[in-house]
């Protein structure tokens, strides 16, 4: 394998990464922008997306597909009650008050799934087959393709849901002015229910389809929610391409590190982008200052 | 009709004693304004009727029903909208979104699609400028247009009842002109009745047909609009007459 080969090989492996780093960070944004809160428990949901999976699929023998939609379901749900038992009744505490409930929180998830399902690392299965697929000189695994399809799909899926539907619109104007969004009737509590709801079901489902390449297992969450929290940062907290962008940017930087350093410093390559970006430009690569008119 | 009636309220933020034992009414279609200084405790008075800033005692009635323990939601629902102080659109939304969040509850009840339209084109009638800017984002509008896309917003939910805080707020004469030409309008066509809180007393008693002056926290005189310009003591504190033109004239 020719040394282009190779690097086309790691783009692309590290744009499927991305992508899962995408979905989990725009969880991560969709919660923050319309709570202010940092969930650092969204790894968690993540994680569960994976372990409902692999619970539906291969205790219950349901079928594929089933198995991953009632995973996220459950996930989904998980969420709700996660905001309900932890986030709701403290909305009065300070922001840094939140976001420690929400590290205990993922604590006491990860904990809980240990003593459901056991320490043993699962899989489930590829969702067509293993056959690999050549494409720019470089392999990749029909899962690779699934990644990059559901990712887009529900990229642009959330994309419309925000720009165009009532309810959509409703969860921004909470972001931007909780007050104001009161005074025309929007029941704040209740959009963000639902932007747990959502970051939860998201998060899911990149649990889910990453699941079959790299295994998952009880504490697969705090790494998976630390690379969608950069992701995100990176994006400057935005709902949309900017974290998508973000996510894609870190799974390429990240395979191209491990594959042309050494893959011992994977992780590291992640948190160097991370700090470096809070130290250079916390806003994010790619909100510029908003200009507005008072 | 008495459409709303206040009775004895006491409202409080922590230990402060916002509001003191206040009352007062509003009858159908009226506009009545409230001023008095900054902390008489105005915005106080629309953040109780919109239930943001919930009574301690006393009883709040709309068309004979009691509010006072609703959400702000319901009372959205029930046509109480109110325009913020500071008008609070939401800015990196465009003018069209933000009219369309004004009429959240009405997607809510499924009403149809149709008849939100033709709001929506009522409200551009009103103020044509946002028919020009409606795909603008609203942080882009002049504070003047902010203003308009404000009422506008909560006209959106069809209120009976219109609670308007400070609409003249940093904005040129002219301006607030046509703003409170556009709210005369409202009274008249739409029937609207309008609670005015405004530091501009002079424009203020000029468009209402009623006034409450309020001081820390209290409501001390209750006149017709006419009696309130004419009054020596609100000539004083409030439009800006000094005691020897009062006394000279």
């Amino acid at each position: 394998m020719d040394f282009s080969q190779q690097i086309s090989q790691y783009i692309l492996s590290g744009l499927a990464t991305g992508a899962i780093y995408a979905l989990i960070g725009l969880g991560f944004a969709i919660i923050y922008n319309s709570t202010g809160i940092i969930n650092f428990a969204q790894g968690e949901f993540v994680m569960l997306g994976g372990m409902f999976g692999v619970y539906f699929h291969t205790v219950h023998n349901f079928n594929l597909a089933v198995a991953l939609l009632l995973a996220i379901l459950f996930a989904a749900v998980s969420g709700v009650l996660f905001e309900r038992l932890a986030i709701r009744p403290l909305r009065r505490a300070t922001p840094l008050g939140l976001v420690i409930i929400t590290i205990g929180g993922s604590i006491l998830v990860r904990g809980l799934a240990m003593l459901v399902w056991g320490k043993d690392t699962h899989a489930l299965p590829t969702f067509s087959g293993d056959e690999p697929l050549s494409l720019a000189g470089a392999t990749l695994l029909p899962q690779h393709m699934w990644i990059f399809a559901l990712t887009v799909l529900l990229i642009v899926l959330s994309k419309l849901f925000f720009q165009f539907t009532i309810t959509g619109k409703a969860l921004r104007a909470c972001a931007v002015n909780q007050r104001a969004a009161g005074l025309v009737g929007i029941d704040v509590r209740r959009m963000v229910m639902f932007s747990f709801l959502l970051a939860s079901g998201m998060g899911a489902l990149a649990g889910i389809i990453i699941a079959p390449l790299t295994m998952t297992s009880y504490d697969v969450g705090i790494m998976l929610g630390l690379k969608g929290f950069c992701a995100a940062i990176i994006g400057g907290m935005s709902n949309g391409l900017g974290t998508v962008l973000g996510g894609l940017i870190l799974g390429v930087l990240e395979a191209l590190g491990a594959g042309l350093i050494s893959s011992g410093y994977k992780d590291a390559v992640t948190f160097i982008i991370l700090l470096l970006i809070l130290f250079l430009r916390p806003q994010g690569l790619f909100s510029r200052g908003e200009s507005e008119r008072v | 009709m008495e459409m709303l009636k206040v009775k004895h309220i006491n409202t409080y933020y922590g230990q402060v004693h916002a509001l003191k034992n206040v009352s007062l009414h509003l009858n159908q279609g009226e506009i009545v304004t409230l001023i008095g200084a900054n902390g008489a405790g105005k915005t106080t008075i629309l953040n109780s009727l919109s239930a943001v800033t919930p009574i301690r005692s006393g009883e709040i009635l709309f068309e004979g029903n009691p509010i006072h323990a609703l959400s702000p939601e319901k009372i959205v629902d029930l046509g109480i909208s109110q325009v913020p102080e500071g008008r609070q659109v939401f800015k990196p939304l465009t003018v069209e979104d933000n009219l369309e969040l004004g009429a959240y509850l009405r997607y809510r009840r499924r009403e149809g699609r149709a008849r939100i339209r033709a709001s929506l084109d009522e409200i551009y009638r009103l103020f044509p400028r946002l028919l020009e800017r409606r795909r603008q984002l609203a942080g882009t509008l002049s504070g003047g247009e902010q203003q308009m896309l404000a009422i506008g917003r909560a006209l959106m939910a069809r209120p009976k009842l219109l609670l308007l805080d400070e609409p003249s707020m940093g904005l040129a004469p002219l301006v607030v002109q046509e703003i409170f030409s556009v709210i005369a309008t409202l009274t008249r066509e739409l029937g609207t009745t309008v609670l005015l809180v405004e530091q501009n007393a002079k424009a203020a008693l000029k468009l209402a047909d009623r006034g409450y002056v309020l001081e820390t926290g209290k409501v001390i005189i209750e006149e017709s609009a006419g009696d309130l310009l004419e009054n020596r003591e609100v000539q004083r504190a409030y439009l800006g007459k000094e005691k020897k033109e009062i006394w000279e004239r």
